[in-house]
């Protein structure tokens, strides 16, 4: 997802016996399904994790602008354009409404930021695949949007109040992106035969991938099962992953695509389509740094940060010189 | 979002950071403003602006009110009790507490 | 005014929006701050919106079915009428902001007098297109200002922008032969007049942004008559038209 493998404790879920009075009351509270709000007592590990996946979620955000950024200036059509650059802001704003969550948690922005662009934080692996052809915008949309929207949703109602309303805002702007890029596949698809071969190509490259923005499967995670019961992890990694192939599969037959996993079939007996599991090698190596475009994609960020610098630096000056002029007036 | 934001972890005081504010917006049907969440700006003029760049790309308000996070006062938690719970007894404030025939006519 | 003339004219309008839009939407996802990459998108999404309308309109008046995007994907440089200021290059933020700057002014004094033009579907599609390009300016001048008046760095890239954008300001109100009719026929502005009070309200917000406007009055043209472009408009076509010349006849 776009926060893969939080960890939390490490410890796994302490027994209500093992925890203090202020411990087991907000366990109670978290039970009840109350929100924690940011001046709450909470603890220490729980806001530390907190800040680590909502950073995570950020960071993917504004990294996940460069994909798609990729292909803003050759958009085919003016109208294409304007719907690609919008959606491109919007994740802007959805990084920026995420780093305000997390900036509750006594965390600041300029800290997460350097957090990224050293390495000590991640984002989500799939940013680091490359879009290669117009439909890639479809097949971003279509699929990365797509399993995004699994894990948002139930993250409505996450245990802490600000990341929950964040995700309520994000869920709303989100709404046209799927169907937007849905809307890109059924035009490749549907088109010359150029055309349909780009948007094959696209659900080959991005098939997979997507499949791994969930994670590896949790099951056995402690990590997992602290989160779980804090409720800042709603569902399994499973879970989320079998949905997504059973609401996709179908999608792609309507296009005519074909999935890339020769196995993948529809399992009467369980009610849902079985299929290949991704490459966790790949997926192990990406998060390490080496997948096709970790380097181009930290390099542009670093050099939209440090190019930014003065910017930032004139207008706050220019801010403070003003406030002094004001003061001096009076 | 940012409005209850701890001031006690002071690692934001060190950089030259752009302030956090808040912000409110009143939307389209007269309500009152109401807090949309929270952005950086160096100064209160580009709060404005940057909030309405990142606040109102959907049609969402008709005016706006910008407020530096660290001026705000929030009430903690620990007073909710007191705060809040005293109002719950106060049942004849809400006008379904009265029982008025309905020969006395609409009320 | 005669409809080959017309057409010439709104493609000025149209290949301003068109290219400046263009330009700014190369900043999404590489802004100096997260609300800055939000504001210019919304800036370029403005003027790809005009450029639909602008455009839009200059295919019915040339009445052989050219469309919006027919004219955005398929026509090549020379027949490209923007003013040569919208095609530099971004450069650094201080040179992308001080362009916008200059051409926000310029924007929202000939689109205020478009609305009275005599031409109703021009008159309209102005009085859309002031209330975006008014918002543009009030950022772009605060942003000027609060640069040229920040640090020492700042200012020095402002002063620096503003050198080097200054002769491309003359282009907007040198008049040719379209410009005139337009004038004649009740369609277009005197520009003579735009420019006194482009010159004043330049040099307010100069004052106020602590820089200097060059003394040199030497002028660059040759972009609105689409006679000699620079070199970077043919570079910034091949992205924007790539697909569409590669797969002529697909539908996107």
């Amino acid at each position: 997802m776009y926060a893969q493998m939080v960890k939390s404790t490490g410890q796994g879920v302490k027994d209500p016996s093992e925890m203090t009075d202020q411990e087991r009351a907000f366990q109670e509270r978290i039970d009840r399904g109350d929100r924690i709000e940011p001046k709450d007592w909470m603890p220490e590990h729980y806001r530390k994790t907190l800040i680590r996946q909502i950073g995570q979620h950020a960071h993917s955000e504004i990294v996940g602008q460069l994909p798609e950024g990729n292909w803003i200036t050759r958009a085919p059509t003016l109208e294409r354009k304007a719907i690609l650059l919008a959606k491109v802001q919007d994740e802007a704003g959805h990084g920026l409404y995420l780093y305000c969550a997390a900036e509750t948690l006594g965390v600041s922005r300029d800290q997460l930021t350097e957090d990224l662009l050293s390495g000590k934080m991640k984002y989500s692996s799939i940013f680091n695949y490359p879009t290669l052809n117009w439909a890639d915008m479809g097949a971003v949309g279509w699929l990365v949007d797509g399993a995004a929207i699994m894990n948002q949703v139930p993250l409505q109602r996450t245990s802490y109040g600000p990341y929950a309303r964040a995700m309520v805002r994000i869920c709303k702007e989100e709404s046209f992106h799927q169907r937007q890029g849905y809307d890109i596949m059924m035009k490749m698809a549907k088109g010359t035969p150029a055309q349909k071969n780009m948007a094959q190509d696209a659900l080959n490259r991005t098939w997979f991938p997507a499949l791994m923005m969930f994670g590896p499967s949790d099951a056995e995670s402690v990590h997992s099962a602290q989160s779980m019961a804090w409720k800042i992890k709603m569902n399994s990694n499973d879970e989320l992953r079998q949905k997504f192939v059973n609401e996709t599969v179908p999608q792609a037959e309507f296009l005519g695509l074909t999935v890339p996993d020769p196995d993948c079939k529809w399992n009467e007996e369980k009610g849902g389509y079985d299929f290949s599991e991704p490459d966790w090698s790949e997926f192990f190596d990406v998060i390490k740094g080496n997948g096709p475009c970790n380097t181009e994609r930290l390099a542009a960020r670093n050099k939209a940060w440090d190019d930014g610098k003065w910017v930032r630096d004139g207008l706050m000056a220019h801010a403070e010189k003003k406030e002094a002029r004001r003061v001096a007036a009076e | 979002m940012g409005i209850d934001t701890p001031t006690s972890d002071g690692n934001t005081a060190s950089r030259n950071e752009w302030p956090l504010w808040e912000i409110f917006i009143r939307g389209q049907h007269g309500l009152n403003h109401r807090h949309v969440g929270s952005l950086h700006a160096p100064d209160a003029e580009m709060a404005i602006k940057n909030a309405r760049d990142v606040y109102t790309r959907r049609n969402e308000g008709v005016s706006i009110w910008a407020v530096e996070a660290q001026h705000i006062a929030a009430s903690s938690p620990s007073d909710k009790g007191p705060l809040f719970e005293p109002a719950q007894s106060k049942v004849y404030r809400h006008p379904t507490f009265y029982d008025i025939p309905d020969e006395a006519g609409h009320m | 005014m005669q409809q080959d003339a017309l057409f010439e004219y709104l493609l000025r309008l149209g290949d301003n929006t068109l290219v400046l839009g263009h330009r700014v939407s190369e900043w999404c996802g590489h802004a100096p701050a997260l609300e800055e990459d939000i504001a210019l998108a919304n800036v370029a999404l403005d003027l790809i919106g005009q450029t639909q309308l602008w455009l839009g309109l200059a295919g019915e008046v040339e009445g052989t079915g050219r469309s919006a995007d027919y004219l955005a994907m398929l026509r090549d440089v020379w027949d490209f009428r923007n003013v040569l200021l919208v095609e530099q290059p971004n450069g650094d933020f201080g040179q992308t902001i001080m362009r916008q700057f200059l051409f926000d002014l310029w924007h929202v004094l000939v689109l205020d007098a478009l609305q009275a033009s005599s031409n109703t579907q021009v008159a309209e599609i102005a009085e859309k297109a002031l209330k975006e390009a008014r918002y543009h300016l009030e950022r772009s001048s605060d942003t000027v200002i609060g640069l040229g008046d920040g640090t020492v760095e700042s200012h020095d890239r402002m002063q620096a922008a503003l050198d080097l954008l200054w002769p491309y300001i003359g282009e907007f109100f040198e008049p040719d032969a379209i410009d005139l009719a337009a004038q004649e026929n009740g369609v277009g502005p005197d520009l003579s007049r735009l420019e006194a009070a482009y010159r004043e309200q330049l040099d307010r917000v100069l004052k106020q942004a602590c820089l200097t406007a060059p003394t040199d009055f030497f002028a660059h043209k040759g972009g609105k008559t689409g006679f000699r472009h620079s070199e970077h408009l043919g570079h910034l076509l091949t992205q924007m038209q790539w697909l569409q010349r590669a797969y002529p006849g697909a539908s996107w």
